[in-house]
């Protein structure tokens, strides 16, 4: 007979106000089986933790039933409880009556009649639970990072310098990402190179640290402590171990007139390139899409002047696989498309740019070698109008829902940089709000209207357009009630961010979720940044939401900690509520694999008894249990009633069902 | 009707809601009337918001505003300010009785003359 003690937690006022917790734990006591039964206000705490271990040796509890909040924020802690007091962490059941019911409920007694339920629910499930054991198992002690920006870059320092393998996977000819393009960062204002490129160096170079660039994850395999990635080695027609990175092809080659992407498409480049001059790894790239060798088979300068004889025509895609105990994901952003509006007149006037071009036009290294010239005629713009929040907070259905975070203080810099490097230019901003919050955040904007005279002024843009070869810039200035126009040489776009399309596939890949933005999803939103749902899979930088530099940094560091916490480990506790295939009903159908997802379940000939001393061989499934994750897809497919989920078994999930049309 | 009754009445009437707006100006950054309006467009979603109808009511700029829609087209949290102005301007004219235009009584020469467009806001404004 089963002894069960059932445990009824207040949580403070979260239950207790609208859920008559004594009753349920008195009504409770009369259930079948329950033989100890008690409330308190905080269960999960130090004192209501030792209140249930306690009842469990003093009641000899076989089992126990925690009504609480729900088991993604607490189970964890009971279990261990439970194992404390001497019982199978596996004997312990929760009761949502905080999420499932609480929360969600106004009227006291309809909420404590349905807390009674899903105690009673769980009652039920708890008297079928057999104790299970967790297995083992290894932990290959090798890091992979999706994305070499600094996000990327900064994860795998901080886990190499704890003496792990990293290997890190970037889609680009370079490391560096968006913060290489960059040409001063807020709020202190220091070079982006100069602070970046160090730290690329410091990656090329550290003994710990593999850099696949120009590659991508083609296929993911695995858990937890033993991921097992094919990644695509994307061809170059450059061999990287021979190229010195001298550039005499990129002087050479004839067809030089492809986009420079690393310039924002601001000026061109010739089809063999390096994208930048501290890229790593210094090593040229062909674009096939330009190379006349390899559209018409005629040129091969290239190949006729380098020196070591790098250039390999003939190169093709190759494709690597590789074991890891931890996935870091830190695949960046891009701006948005400005196509839904027309209305700023991107597309039609070439002095209608975007922030990040801005920052090619500043840069030193950009297409004006750092002097600020308009991309039309090459004049110096004379009056220059920032307009905030382009496509962000929007919910027209044109842009996106939320705020950018970062274009409130970039604009910031942008104008102060201005007004400082050529102090006879008119720097207007329009704004809707100004969002500094932050570490001399504010302070660093204010000094931007305080010090610097920048005209900021509270309004939207209205339209933007072209009147006798001059901008007009029409908006709000709400705080005057007037519709203001102001003659500009140079519009500049603070667009709205947004994660780096391919993060979608990588999701998939890794089978963790992300959100109606495309921003991965984090495992809690407060306690629980940096870990993606997906056990063993961490998120670090704007692939994870809206975020400056200091911040990325911040979570890219807080990433490699939970990294290093799991890679130090030999062996991992597996998860024991895995399925398993009754080999007496299996009729090896196949159906089973056919729907599991990580690939847990394969067929095997056994031999079995007719009696009569014959035998029969048949096809059955048989699961892997460490590779199975405990979805259950397998269970609800099978045709035959085979597969079963331990902890989650049909029976068991039945019994509950009964629990509930009871009442 | 109540104060209250008209503000619902209004709110039901414009079919838009006046709590979205994030007060960004972007309604008034475009409007080709907006110098002629006594109450911007902004402020009419505003004062909606707020529940200034006598204010509202007393406005000229109903008869300004152009139901160009341009301030709708552009509201980035889908807003639609023209339709306040429009539904203000209704109850303007429920209240004063039926004094809306007649196909017949427009002049020949107006008809050749002039734009579409207007043809179509002035129906839109006085025959309700
Ligand atoms: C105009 C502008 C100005 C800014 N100025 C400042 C400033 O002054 N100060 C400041 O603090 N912040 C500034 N920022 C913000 C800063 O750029 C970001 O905070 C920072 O770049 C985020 O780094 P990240 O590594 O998350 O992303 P990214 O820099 O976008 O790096 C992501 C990397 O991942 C790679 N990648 C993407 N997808 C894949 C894939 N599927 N497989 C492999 N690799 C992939 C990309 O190629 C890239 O290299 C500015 C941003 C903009 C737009
Ligand atoms: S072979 Fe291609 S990359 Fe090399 S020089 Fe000719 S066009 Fe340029
Ligand atoms: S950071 Fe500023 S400019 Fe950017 S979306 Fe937010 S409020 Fe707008
Ligand atoms: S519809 Fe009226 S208020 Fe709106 S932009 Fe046109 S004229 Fe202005
Ligand atoms: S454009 Fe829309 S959100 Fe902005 S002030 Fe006008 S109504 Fe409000």
């Amino acid at each position: 007979m089963q002894r069960i003690g059932v445990f009824v937690c207040w949580c403070g006022s979260n239950i207790a106000a609208t859920v008559d917790v004594e009753k349920v734990a008195e009504v409770i006591k009369s259930e079948p089986g329950v033989v100890y039964s008690a409330n308190y206000q905080y269960m999960c705490s130090e004192n209501g933790q030792q209140l249930v271990k306690q009842a469990i040796k003093e009641h000899n509890l076989t089992g126990i039933v925690i009504g609480a909040c729900s088991p993604r924020m607490h189970e964890a802690t009971f279990r261990k409880a439970a194992e404390e007091a001497g019982l199978n962490p596996y004997m312990v059941e929760i009761a949502n009556i905080r999420e499932h019911c609480s929360w969600i409920h106004k009227d006291m007694d309809e909420a404590t009649e349905k807390a009674i339920i899903l105690v009673r629910t769980a009652i039920a499930k708890v008297k079928l639970n057999a104790p299970l054991m967790a297995g083992e198992s290894p932990v290959v002690k090798r890091a992979l990072v999706i994305g070499g920006g600094i996000a990327g870059i900064q994860a795998a320092l901080d886990i190499a310098d704890a003496g792990f393998e990293v290997d890190i996977v970037e889609k680009n000819a370079t490391i560096g990402g968006r913060m290489a393009q960059i040409d001063k960062t807020f709020p202190t204002l220091d070079c982006s190179a100069c602070i970046l490129t160090p730290k690329m160096v410091d990656c090329a170079q550290h003994e710990n640290i593999d850099i696949l660039s120009y590659s991508e994850i083609e296929e993911v395999k695995g858990f937890v402590g033993n991921f097992s990635v094919k990644i695509r080695r994307k061809a170059r027609y450059v061999d990287e171990t021979k190229c010195t990175g001298c550039k005499i092809c990129m002087e050479k080659c004839p067809s030089k007139k492809g986009l420079n992407e690393f310039n924002m498409n601001l000026n061109t480049r010739p089809a063999i390139y390096i994208p930048f001059a501290q890229a790593i790894p210094n090593v040229a790239v062909i674009d096939p899409t330009q190379c006349i060798k390899l559209k018409t088979g005629k040129c091969g300068i290239c190949q006729k002047f380098c020196g070591v004889g790098a250039i390999d025509y003939e190169q093709k895609d190759t494709f690597i696989e590789r074991q890891y105990g931890a996935i870091v994901v830190a695949t960046g952003f891009k701006p948005i498309d400005l196509d839904n509006f027309n209305e700023y007149g991107y597309n039609d006037n070439k002095d209608v740019i975007t922030s990040l071009e801005l920052e090619r036009l500043m840069n030193a290294a950009g297409p004006t070698n750092g002097v600020l010239l308009r991309p039309s005629d090459g004049e110096h713009p004379k009056t220059i109008t920032f307009i905030q929040c382009v496509g962000s907070r929007d919910t027209s259905g044109c842009g996106k829902p939320y705020c950018s975070k970062i274009c409130c203080m970039y604009t910031a810099k942008h104008a102060m940089l201005i007004r400082e490097k050529y102090p006879d230019t008119q720097v207007n901003v329009f704004y809707i709000d100004v969002r500094t919050p932050g570490k001399n955040y504010d302070e660093f904007f204010r000094r931007a209207v305080e010090q610097y005279g920048v005209n900021y002024i509270k309004g939207m843009v209205g339209k933007v357009y072209n009147e006798n070869g001059k901008l007009m810039v029409q908006g709000s200035n709400l705080i005057d009630n007037e519709q203001v126009t102001i003659e500009s040489d140079l519009v500049v776009l603070a667009a709205a961010i947004e994660p780096e399309p391919s993060v979608r596939k990588i999701a998939t890949l890794l089978t963790t979720s992300i959100d109606t933005n495309n921003f991965l999803t984090e495992s809690h939103a407060k306690l629980r940044p940096v870990e993606s749902p997906t056990a063993g899979v961490y998120l670090a930088g704007v692939c994870q939401g809206p975020k400056d530099i200091p911040e990325t940094v911040s979570q890219a560091s807080a990433c490699a900690a939970k990294v290093i916490g799991l890679l130090v480990k030999n062996k991992l506790k597996t998860n024991p509520c895995v399925a398993s295939a009754n080999e007496n009903m299996c009729n090896g159908c196949s159906q089973c694999a056919n729907v599991c997802a990580y690939g847990a379940i394969t067929y095997e000939d056994k031999e079995f008894r007719l009696g009569g001393g014959k035998t029969e061989i048949r096809r059955v499934a048989s699961v892997n249990p460490a590779v199975c994750q405990g979805c259950g897809a397998c269970t609800v497919t099978c045709p035959s009633g085979a597969m079963d989920l331990k902890g989650f078994s049909s029976k068991q999930i039945m019994s509950e069902v009964e629990a509930i049309c009871k009442m | 009707m109540t104060k209250e009754e008209r503000i619902e009445n209004l709110n039901r009437l414009s079919g838009t809601d006046v709590r979205k707006c994030m007060k960004c100006g972007k309604c008034s950054g475009r409007c080709p009337a907006f110098h002629e309006m006594d109450i911007k467009p902004h402020q009419f979603v505003s004062m909606l918001e707020q529940g200034k109808i006598d204010q509202l009511l007393q406005s000229k700029a109903i008869w300004s505003c152009l139901s160009c829609m341009a301030c709708v087209e552009r509201c980035p949290r889908g807003v639609a300010p023209a339709n306040v102005v429009e539904a203000v301007r209704d109850t303007v004219v429920r209240m004063q009785g039926a004094n809306g235009i007649k196909a017949e009584e427009i002049p020949p020469i107006v008809d050749e003359l002039i734009p579409q467009q207007l043809l179509v806001s002035a129906y839109r404004k006085y025959n309700k």
